[in-house]
């Protein structure tokens, strides 16, 4: 077993960090505060190839793996969790599902400029009464013609009004399965300027607030029948693979918060003084930073594994890398919820001002357990497949 | 068009400073980056690739391990990657490296060599026109800004309060500032593809027309006598006479105190 990075490993971790430390962490707390999408560092991130990581060189992408792409996650998320999430959900939640399940055709209109970073793509499965229960969608999908008509809303989207292409899911009609009626769920591409296509509210959030979070809403909204994405009545299926991959991305965030609030952290405590001395000196302080590079470690052999079982997945379909990807967001996520808390504490009043990182860090960190599936979700699909 | 670009692996001064016994730096004991000069003077090539469709050759001189910044190089865009590396090389001062980077450029088809102005580890900026001098080129030292027209090149030479326009015709070497560009980052594609990319390794046999007098610590007719690490200067005494007068009696004590006169 093998722990160590390779070449290519450590190479690409050090392009990231450079790159977020100059590019992305001038702007974090601007951004967070103004609630402004960060379009230049999005233009900058597809110069260099940022929006394409782990998509093949023939579909305009860098022709990396998933731990390459999880770790351009992680050190964004270092500095800014938002300019993490944007990466993740255009390249885990968008890419992802067309390259996998999309036709040639589709690939190469779609996948090829999301990929350079030309456009930006987007996820719809999540409604308002539609969250954990994926089950419950309400939008409509009905074929006319050569055209399918949808209706309904999506809300709580990450790039809502920013992306160009939307991978949305929709209710096509119903099957019986196991003697229960069930509906039958597809998924379907849909580009931004479509004629019925509009953005509801912008969600006003408690952290990643730079992040495009909005209300899809679809009236009569007709797309031509070739954006059927994958087979008809396999979109549930679709939104589950694409959010096993999600879930990786979500856990580098996660993982990057962590590590950055415990970075900013040990400079933090050892400039502070209180009775006389640095309260990096006090043994209490020294127990918690120990337990807590512990757990942030553990995090990233989880985060890292899962990475790789995707890239498995990729030379082997019959690799499942579910459960991985489902303890690595489980964990990462609670672990950043813990450690920004516990460096929030360190820092005292400072940690409650909006000039200190570990503020943003902590309000950032709390999405990580809710979004792509909540911690919840996470322990239900492993003991599922514990218990099989 | 084909453009030569000569970089250097130098200690990152992040890093702290290592000596061998000989006074020479302890390169192995060292964290190490591309010199900004030497990055810059890549940077300008590439753009040259991109405006005119160069072809960009980097070459170092220095421990295989120098070959990791010939791969970030390559990362960044550059075609092709020399490594010259010997265990007769090492040691050299500025004569007997610009002795060997020649001997290693006399192997290659170039319109262009461009190297940084200086090293950050030994500041001499001796190399560039050394290598030039050698070839028999003309050398432009200090370039801000860097044009081709035909088979000329035009540069703008920095200097402290003024810069000079130069015209060469190719070949010829161009020595950079820093302040020349921003260097691009490297792509994670790129990264992947130059590390499974062929780096050429030459030896001592390699180098045409070079004498082995002229080469490595032996070849060397630099001599170190001491090398030490900065000493930290205190933050001495600020005097503010009320005229020039007292301000030259007060230094002319000052001398006089210490013994200088």
């Amino acid at each position: 077993m093998d722990f160590s990075l390779s070449k290519e490993h450590e190479m690409v971790r050090t392009l990231f960090k450079d790159f977020a430390e100059k590019e992305v962490k001038p702007l974090a707390q601007e951004i967070d505060e103004e609630h402004r999408f960060p379009r230049e560092t999005v233009d900058k991130m597809a110069k260099y190839g940022f929006m394409g990581i782990p998509v093949p060189k023939e579909y305009g992408g860098q022709g990396c793996d998933t731990l390459a792409y999880a770790m351009c996650v992680e050190e964004l998320s270092k500095v800014c969790g938002t300019t993490g999430v944007i990466v993740s959900a255009h390249t885990s939640l968008c890419i992802d599902p067309i390259l996998t399940f999309g036709s040639e055709e589709q690939k190469q209109k779609y996948v090829v400029p999301l990929a350079k970073g030309e456009k930006l793509g987007a996820f719809g499965l999540t409604e308002p009464g539609a969250g954990t229960d994926a089950q419950g969608q309400q939008t409509k999908a009905v074929l006319d013609g050569d055209e399918w008509v949808l209706n309904g809303s999506k809300c709580f989207i990450t790039n809502g009004k920013e992306a160009d292409v939307y991978v949305i899911f929709a209710v096509t009609g119903k099957v019986e399965k196991r003697g229960r009626i069930m509906k039958e769920i597809s998924a379907f591409i849909v580009e931004k300027g479509t004629p019925g296509f509009t953005f509801g509210t912008k969600e006003n959030k408690m952290g990643i607030c730079a992040s495009s979070t909005y209300e899809l809403i679809f009236t009569d909204c007709r797309i031509p029948k070739e954006n059927l994405l994958g087979q008809q009545g396999k979109g549930f299926n679709i939104a589950m693979h694409t959010l096993d991959g999600g879930r990786i991305g979500i856990a580098s965030q996660a993982l990057g918060l962590a590590e950055g609030a415990l970075e900013t952290t040990i400079n933090y405590v050892k400039e502070r003084k209180q009775f006389g001395k640095a309260i990096g000196q006090f043994q209490n302080t020294q127990f918690q930073l120990a337990d807590m590079a512990t757990k942030v470690e553990a995090a990233k052999m989880l985060v890292y594994k899962a990475a790789k079982k995707k890239d498995e997945f990729k030379k082997d379909p019959k690799v499942s890398y579910s459960v991985e990807a489902a303890m690595a967001k489980l964990y990462a996520a609670e672990v950043a919820m813990e450690v920004t808390t516990k460096c929030v504490q360190l820092h005292g009043g400072y940690g409650y001002i909006k000039e200190y990182d570990v503020e943003r860090m902590m309000r950032d960190a709390k999405i990580t357990e809710i979004y792509e599936g909540t911690s919840e979700v996470q322990r239900m699909v492993i003991s599922a497949a514990l218990l099989k | 068009m084909k453009v030569v670009v000569c970089i250097k692996q130098v200690p990152d001064t992040k890093g702290g400073v290592s000596f061998n016994p000989d006074g020479t730096l302890n390169r192995a004991a060292m964290l190490a980056i591309m010199n900004p000069d030497d990055k810059a003077g890549l940077e300008a090539a590439l753009r040259l690739k991109d405006q005119y469709g160069a072809e960009v050759t980097v070459l170092t001189m220095g421990l295989p391990k120098a070959a990791d910044v010939l791969r970030e190089a390559l990362a960044m865009g550059a075609d092709k990657a020399v490594l010259v590396t010997d265990r007769v090389l090492g040691g050299a001062d500025t004569w007997a490296t610009s002795t060997t980077i020649a001997g290693a450029l006399r192997n290659l088809d170039y319109d262009l060599i461009i190297t940084g102005r200086q090293a950050i580890d030994g500041d001499t900026a001796q190399v560039g026109p050394q290598i030039a001098e050698h070839l028999g080129l003309p050398v432009i030292s200090y370039a801000q800004d860097i044009k081709i027209e035909g088979d000329k090149v035009i540069v703008e030479r920095l200097y402290d309060d003024r810069y000079h326009v130069l015209e060469a015709q190719m070949p010829c070497l161009i020595t950079a500032l820093a302040e020349l560009n921003e260097p691009r980052y490297m792509t994670p594609g790129g990264i992947f593809d130059a590390v499974q990319a062929e780096v050429t390794t030459w030896g001592r046999a390699d180098l045409k027309d070079v004498e082995d007098s002229n080469l490595g610590l032996n070849g060397s007719p630099t001599k170190i006598a001491k090398a030490s690490d900065k000493v930290r200067k205190g933050a001495g005494e600020k005097v503010v006479p009320d005229s020039p007068d007292e301000a030259v009696a007060y230094i002319v004590g000052k001398l006089d105190e210490k013994h200088v006169i």
